[in-house]
C-alpha cells in the first residue's frame, strides 16, 4: 500500500502516488482464500514498474505457497517507459512467477481496460483470459503503432477488443457486458474451480436428483444421419440444474468446452458440436479443446467427452495450417490425461477423430455409447465408394452395398464387443449413468512414467 | 359392441378416443403420417397404419388410403375426429359403401349442414332464429345494396363457401356495400373457387354460445347444455367454456329446443353442435351446425358427467341413447384453455422445434373437489413441425362453481412447463387472470379489446413487483449460498434490479434486508427496505422459503408477505424461472420480468456502468460455417417472419437451415444456390420496417 515507484529521470521525481498504480492483497471469494491484484489506469496509465511488478510478485509467490487461485484485474497500458530497463525486468519477474504458478493453482486475467505490450504477456500465460466489452483491449502494439508500421487502420476495438479476441483470435476465453457482471460471473466461474493442484473443486450440495429422467433425450439424435441437433441440449440435460460454464463459446464452436456439475461435483466438457461444421475435428477446435483438457487434467478434474465426429476437417487450409501438428495436441493431451474421463458416443466416431476423442485407447475410464452410435473408419458412403470401387458405375450395386454397410457397422455394438466400449446406454438414462461413471473414479490413481514432462506438439 | 375401430386422426384427438375405446375395450388402430411416425397416438393405439407423406392431403386426408387401412386391419367403424376427414360427406358415403361405419352423422345430415346458405334455409324452415338476411344467390352489387337496404345497417357479407374469416366484410354504408361485395366475390372465388355470397346482419360484440346435441338413429335426441366459446383470435376459439356464465334457463332452454328442432329436421344422428350468436340483450340467431366433435367437448364432458365419444360410439353400433333429457344435469362449472405452440409477443406466429421440456400439471382430482384434465398428443422430446394444427394440449379444470374452475386453472396454468418452443401459456393466465374474464363479461371482441396493440406481457401492479422481486431475491440466494462455505461475509443488504418486459423493460430497483436461517439454503428471512407501507406489507422479516422441482423445472415458494384478505395473493407461488447469465428471468401468470440480484454495495456502483454500444448485424445474414449453398427458400422482396427458413447451407455433409432473426423484407440475396461460401459471408440482406 506504501509502496512507490525510484524514478528519478523525465520528471517523475517527487511525483508519487502510493500503490504505484497496483493494488495487492488477498481475500475470500464465497468462504474461499484468493489472491487478487488490480491494476489502476488512473495511476500513470496502469503501467508497470519495478516496484508495482514487486507487488505483483509477492502475492503471486503467497499464492503459490499458500496453495490459493491468483487472479489479476488487469487494466494496465505497459511498461513503466520513464523507468526502462527495470520496468522490463519487473515484468519478467511477473513472467516467471505466472510460468511457476501453473499447474500449481488456476490463475485468471481479466482484463477491465486497455492492456497493451507487456500487459497482455502475463493474462496470456495464465489459464483463464476474460474481457469487458466496450471498455478493454488487448495488443501487443496499438493502433497508432500498427499504421505506421504496416499502414494498416484499424480502430482499437477492431484490433484488440472483447469481439476480437472472443471470435477471432481466442485470446480471451469470455466477455461480460460490464465490470460488474464481469465480476459476479468470475464469482461464479470460481466455484467450478480447486484452489489447487492438491484441492479438489469444492462439491455443492446437490438437490437435482441423480436419476433424473430426461425424456427427450431419446429423440436428440434426428433420423437423417446428415441433420444437425444441438449437443448443448444433451450437456444442459445431464448437467445438475441445466447448469453449463461455457467457454470460448464463440471461437470454433465446432467444439464446445466448459465446467458443469454431476451430483455436485464439478466436471469439464469437451463436445463435438454437430451444428457447425457437422461438429468435425480442425486446427481452431483441436487447440481449443487440447488446453482446456490439459487445465482440467493438472488440477485433477474429471472430463467428460460428448463425441459426435465425423473426422478431421480436409483441404489446403487445413493442411498448410498444420492440422497434422494441431490435432495431434489433442491426442496428446486425452493421451496423457490421468484425470477420471468418461466418455459418450451419441451418434459418430469415425477414423482417427475416434480416437481422439478419449477413447478406450487413450485410457478411457468408462467409454459409454447411445444405441444410435456408429463407430467406424469412415461413413457408409464413403467406404463402399473405395471398398466397392469398381462397382461405382452401378448405383443400384452400390445402394445395396451401402446399406450393408450401414447394417453391419452403423452401430455400437461391434466396438462393445471388441471392448472398446463398456455399455451402450439408454439416452433417457445418460445422466444417471454419467453420474454413476464419475462416483466410481473418485479416488482415482492413474501414474504416467517418471519424466520431467512430455513434450506436446505446441 | 364393434371389436376394433380405426381412428382417421392425429394428435390428442386421436389420444383421447383411443383412450376411451380402450376402456370400452375396443381394439384401436391409429394411421400416421412421415411426421408422426414416433407420436403418442400411434404409440396409444394396438396397431398402427402407415399413411404417406407429412403433408395432410397425401396422408390423412386420404380417403382411399384409410378405407384400405380399415380392410387391412379388420375395423368395423371409423372415427374421424375433427377437422380432416371428419365433415366430409364423400368419405362417410365411401365408407358405407365399403361396409365399414362412420362414427359420426349420415351423409345427407352432413352435406346439408355443411353449405352454409343450404343450411341456413334448413333451419329457416324448422323455426330456428336466424340472422336477418338474405339467403338467396346474390347476382350484383346493385341487388346487395337494396337487400342491405332491408335488413338495415351494418351488414355482413359473407362467402357461402367460407370459413375462417376469409371472403367476409362488414358494411356500415350503401358504399361500403358496393365495395365490400365485390371484394369478397372476388376472395370467395380466390378462396374457395365458388363465387356465391350472402347479406345478413352484422351482430356488433356478440358472444359466441353453442348448443351440443347428441342423437340416435331411432329419433332420440337430447342437448348436453351449452358452451360459451367467445374469447377468439382471429375466429380461432382460445378459451372455452361450459356452462356460459351469460345464458340464463329460459335462453338455454329455447336454445337447446331450437338446436334439437334443427338437429331432428335432418334426422341427426351421433353428436353435434348449433352454434350461435347471442347479442346482448340474449337474442340468438343459428350460425351453423358442426356434424362432428368439436374441439372443446370436453368442458360439456366436465359439466355433465357424459363421455361424448363412448356415446358416438354406441349410437354408431346401433345403440339407443339410455337416457333422455331429463336425466342431463349441468353441474359446475368447466374451462377449457387451448395450449398452442406460438409467440403470444409476436402476432401469435407459429412456433416449431423440440419440446425439450413438456410436463403438465397432472391431471387429478383436487382437495376442493375440483379437477384438473389435460387431453394432449405430445410428449417431452416430440418435434412440432409445421405440417398441422399448433395446438399441443388442451388444459381443462372443473370446479363447484365458476370461481373454483377459474382458480384451478390459473394454478394448474402455473404448473404447466413447456421448453424448447414458444407456447401461449403466458397469455392463457393473462386471459383467465384478467378481472373482465373473472366478471364473465365476454363477447367475440374480447382479445381485440383487452390487448389493442397485442399481448405485451401482463403487467404487475405495485404489490406484485414486492412479491415478484422478493421471489427473485430469495431464488438467487438460495443458489449462491450453494457455494458459500463460510457463515461470514454473507451479504445483509441485497438490490433486486427489475425490468419488466410489459413495460418495455422499464428498470426497477428493491432494496431487502436479510437474515439466513443457518444450514438452510431454502429459506430466507427477508425485509424490504426502505419500509414502504404498501397495503398490508407486514414491517417485519418475512419468511420466504423456495423449493425447485428439478423434473418439472417449476418452482415453489411460500410467502407470508401480505394480511390476510388485504392482497389477494396466494402465499404459495408456482413459477417458473431460468438463469440467463448473470440475470434471472422470471415467469409468473402471464408477466415476465428480468432482474440483476446484487449485495447493496454492488449495485451503488451500478451508476457508473456505461451501456455497451453493439454492433448491429441484424439487417444481415452471415454464413456461420464454411460450406455450399444448397438451397434458398426465399426470393428478393420477399416478407420474413422471424424463425422463417431463408437458406440451407450443406457442411461436412450437413444440412443447416438458417433462420430469420426478425420479421423484415429481403433487401438482395448475394448467392445463388451451389455457391460455396466461407465462414462471415454475408448471404442476404435486410429491411424492417420502422
Amino acid at each position: 500500500m506504501f509502496v512507490v515507484h525510484r524514478i528519478r529521470d523525465f520528471g517523475m521525481d517527487g511525483k508519487t502516488i502510493p500503490g504505484d498504480g497496483v493494488i495487492t492483497g488477498s481475500g475470500k471469494i464465497n468462504g474461499r482464500l484468493i489472491y487478487v491484484y488490480a491494476q489502476d489506469f488512473t495511476v500513470f496509465g496502469g503501467s508497470l514498474s519495478a516496484p508495482h511488478a514487486a507487488k505483483i510478485v509477492k502475492i503471486m509467490t503467497l499464492a503459490i505457497q499458500n496453495r490459493a487461485p491468483i487472479i489479476g484485474l488487469n487494466d494496465s497500458g505497459g511498461a513503466r517507459i520513464q523507468e526502462g530497463v527495470e520496468s522490463l525486468g519487473g515484468y519478467a519477474d511477473v513472467f516467471l512467477q505466472n510460468a511457476l504458478a501453473s499447474g500449481v493453482v488456476p490463475q485468471i486475467s481479466m482484463i477491465m481496460g486497455p492492456c497493451a505490450g507487456g500487459a497482455v504477456y502475463s493474462p496470456a500465460m495464465t489459464d483463464f483470459t476474460f474481457m469487458v466489452k466496450g471498455t478493454s483491449y488487448m495488443f501487443v502494439t496499438g493502433p497508432d503503432v500498427v499504421k505506421t508500421v504496416t499502414s494498416e487502420e484499424v480502430t482499437a476495438e477492431e484490433l484488440g477488443g472483447a469481439e476480437t479476441h472472443t471470435t477471432i483470435s481466442s485470446v480471451a476465453d469470455g466477455s461480460f457486458n460490464n465490470d460488474i457482471e464481469a465480476l459476479i460471473e468470475l464469482r461464479r466461474f470460481l466455484t467450478f474451480l480447486p484452489s489447487s493442484n492438491e484441492n479438489i473443486a469444492p462439491i455443492r450440495k446437490n438437490e437435482d436428483p441423480k436419476t433424473r429422467i430426461a425424456p427427450a433425450l431419446d429423440t436428440l439424435i434426428p433420423e437423417n444421419p446428415n441433420l444437425p441437433y444441438d449437443m448443448k441440449e444433451l450437456i444442459l440435460t445431464v448437467a445438475d440444474q441445466n447448469e453449463f460454464f461455457e467457454l470460448q463459446e464463440n471461437y470454433a464452436k465446432n467444439i464446445l468446452i466448459g465446467f458443469i456439475r454431476l451430483d455436485g461435483q464439478s466436471i469439464g466438457v469437451v463436445a463435438n458440436q454437430p451444428m457447425i461444421l457437422a461438429g468435425c475435428l480442425d486446427i481452431d477446435s483441436s487447440r481449443k479443446a487440447a488446453r482446456f483438457v490439459r487445465f482440467c487434467d493438472a488440477f485433477d478434474i474429471p472430463i467428460l467427452t460428448l463425441v459426435d465426429v465425423p473426422g478431421f476437417m480436409p483441404g489446403t487450409a487445413q493442411e498448410y495450417g498444420g492440422i497434422i501438428k494441431h490435432g495431434a495436441k489433442l491426442l496428446f493431451a486425452y493421451a496423457e490425461a490421468t484425470t477420471p474421463k468418461v466418455t459418450l458416443i451419441t451418434r459418430k466416431a469415425y477414423g482417427g477423430a475416434y480416437d481422439v476423442m478419449s477413447s478406450k485407447h487413450l485410457r478411457g475410464d468408462a467409454n459409454y455409447a447411445w444405441p444410435t452410435a456408429e463407430i467406424a473408419v469412415m461413413g457408409a458412403k464413403g467406404a463402399v465408394e473405395i471398398l466397392y470401387r469398381n462397382e461405382l458405375n452401378d448405383p443400384e450395386k452400390i445402394q445395396k452395398r451401402t446399406t450393408d454397410y450401414e447394417e453391419r457397422f452403423a452401430n455400437p455394438f461391434i466396438a462393445a464387443e471388441r471392448g472398446f466400449l463398456d455399455d451402450v446406454i439408454i439416452p433417457n438414462n445418460s445422466r444417471y449413468r454419467l453420474i454413476q461413471a464419475f462416483s466410481k473414479l473418485k479416488n482415482k490413481i492413474q501414474i504416467n512414467p517418471k519424466k520431467k514432462f512430455g513434450n506436446i506438439p505446441l | 359392441m364393434f371389436k376394433k375401430i380405426l381412428i382417421a386422426n392425429r394428435g390428442e384427438i386421436a389420444c383421447r378416443i383411443i383412450n376411451t375405446a380402450k376402456k370400452m375395450n375396443i381394439q384401436t388402430v391409429a394411421v400416421y403420417s412421415d411426421a408422426d411416425r414416433f407420436a403418442e397416438h400411434v404409440r396409444l393405439a394396438d396397431e398402427s397404419v402407415y399413411l404417406g407423406p407429412s403433408l395432410a392431403k397425401e396422408s390423412y386426408l386420404k380417403k382411399d388410403l384409410i378405407i384400405k387401412a380399415c380392410k387391412d386391419t379388420g375395423c368395423e367403424a371409423v372415427h374421424p375426429g375433427y377437422g380432416f376427414l371428419s365433415e366430409n360427406a364423400d368419405f362417410a358415403d365411401e365408407l358405407d359403401k365399403s361396409g365399414i361405419v362412420f362414427i359420426g352423422p349420415s351423409k345427407t345430415a352432413i352435406a346439408s349442414m355443411g353449405d352454409k346458405i343450404e343450411s341456413k334455409k334448413i333451419a329457416k324452415s324448422a323455426e330456428v332464429n336466424t340472422i336477418p338476411g338474405y339467403i338467396g344467390v346474390i347476382e350484383d352489387k346493385e341487388k346487395a345494396i337494396k337487400i342491405a337496404d332491408q335488413i338495415g345497417y351494418p351488414v355482413m357479407i359473407k362467402a357461402s363457401a367460407g370459413g375462417g374469416g376469409k371472403g367476409m366484410r362488414v358494411a356500415f354504408s350503401k358504399n361500403e356495400v358496393a365495395d365490400g361485395f365485390e371484394r369478397a366475390t372476388s376472395e370467395a372465388i380466390n378462396s374457395f373457387g365458388d363465387k356465391r355470397v350472402f347479406i345478413e346482419k352484422f351482430i356488433i360484440n356478440p358472444r359466441h354460445i353453442e348448443i351440443q346435441v347428441l342423437a340416435d338413429t331411432f329419433g332420440n335426441i337430447v342437448y348436453l347444455g351449452e358452451r360459451e366459446c367467445s374469447i377468439q383470435r382471429r375466429n380461432q376459439k382460445v378459451v372455452e367454456e361450459a356452462p356460459s356464465p351469460f345464458l340464463d334457463k329460459k335462453t338455454r332452454e329455447s336454445m337447446g329446443e331450437q338446436a334439437i328442432k334443427l338437429s331432428k329436421s335432418v334426422s341427426y344422428s351421433s353428436a353435434g353442435t348449433v352454434e350461435f350468436i347471442v347479442d346482448k340483450d340474449k337474442n340468438f340467431f343459428f350460425l351453423e351446425m358442426n356434424t362432428r366433435l368439436q374441439v372443446e367437448h370436453p368442458v360439456t364432458e366436465l359439466v355433465t358427467g357424459i363421455d361424448l365419444v363412448e356415446q358416438m360410439i354406441r349410437i354408431a353400433f346401433g345403440e339407443k341413447l339410455n337416457f333422455t333429457q331429463k336425466d342431463v344435469v349441468l353441474i359446475g362449472s368447466a374451462i377449457e384453455s387451448r395450449i398452442y405452440a406460438e409467440n403470444p409477443y409476436k402476432g401469435f406466429l407459429p412456433s416449431i422445434g423440440r419440446l425439450t421440456k413438456y410436463s403438465p400439471p397432472e391431471e387429478r382430482k383436487h382437495d376442493d373437489n375440483s379437477i384438473t384434465r389435460n387431453d394432449t398428443g405430445v410428449r417431452e422430446g416430440d418435434e412440432v413441425s409445421m405440417f398441422y394444427d399448433p395446438m399441443l394440449a388442451k388444459l381443462c379444470t372443473w370446479g363447484e362453481t365458476r370461481e373454483i374452475a377459474i382458480n384451478r386453472m390459473e394454478s394448474s396454468l402455473d404448473q404447466f412447463s413447456i421448453e424448447g418452443i414458444d407456447h401461449n401459456i403466458p397469455f392463457l393466465s393473462a386471459i383467465i387472470g384478467s378481472q373482465r374474464f373473472k366478471l364473465g363479461n365476454l363477447t367475440t371482441a374480447f382479445i381485440d379489446e383487452e390487448y389493442p396493440e397485442g399481448f405485451k406481457g401482463q403487467s404487475p401492479n405495485e404489490n406484485e413487483e414486492w412479491v415478484l422481486s422478493a421471489l427473485f431475491l430469495v431464488f438467487h440466494l438460495s443458489q449462491i449460498s450453494k457455494d458459500f462455505h463460510a457463515e461470514e461475509g454473507f451479504s445483509s443488504e441485497w438490490e433486486v434490479q427489475m425490468q419488466d418486459k410489459s413495460k418495455a423493460n422499464l428498470l426497477n430497483t428493491f432494496s431487502y434486508q436479510i437474515k439466513r436461517s443457518s444450514n438452510k439454503n431454502n429459506e430466507f428471512y427477508i425485509k424490504p427496505k426502505p419500509l414502504k407501507k404498501i397495503n398490508g406489507i407486514i414491517e417485519d422479516y418475512i419468511k420466504v422459503t423456495v423449493e425447485t422441482n428439478y423434473l418439472t423445472k417449476i418452482i415453489t415458494s411460500n410467502i407470508n408477505l401480505f394480511k390476510d384478505g388485504i392482497i389477494k395473493f396466494p402465499s404459495k407461488i408456482d413459477y417458473k424461472i431460468k438463469y440467463i447469465n448473470p440475470s434471472i428471468e422470471l415467469n409468473y401468470r402471464g408477466m415476465t420480468l428480468n432482474a440483476f440480484v446484487i449485495p447493496k454495495h454492488v449495485s451503488s456502483l451500478s451508476k457508473y456502468m456505461k451501456p455497451i454500444k453493439l454492433i448491429d448485424k441484424s439487417n444481415l445474414l452471415i454464413c456461420p460455417m464454411p460450406g455450399k449453398l444448397i438451397k434458398i427458400m426465399v426470393n428478393e422482396q420477399d416478407s420474413v417472419e422471424e424463425g422463417q427458413s431463408l437458406c440451407v447451407v450443406e457442411a461436412m455433409k450437413m444440412e443447416n437451415t438458417l433462420v430469420a432473426q426478425k420479421q423484415g423484407q429481403i433487401k438482395a440475396i448475394k448467392f445463388n444456390e451451389g455457391d460455396t461460401l466461407s465462414v462471415d459471408q454475408v448471404i442476404m440482406e435486410f429491411e424492417f420496417n420502422k
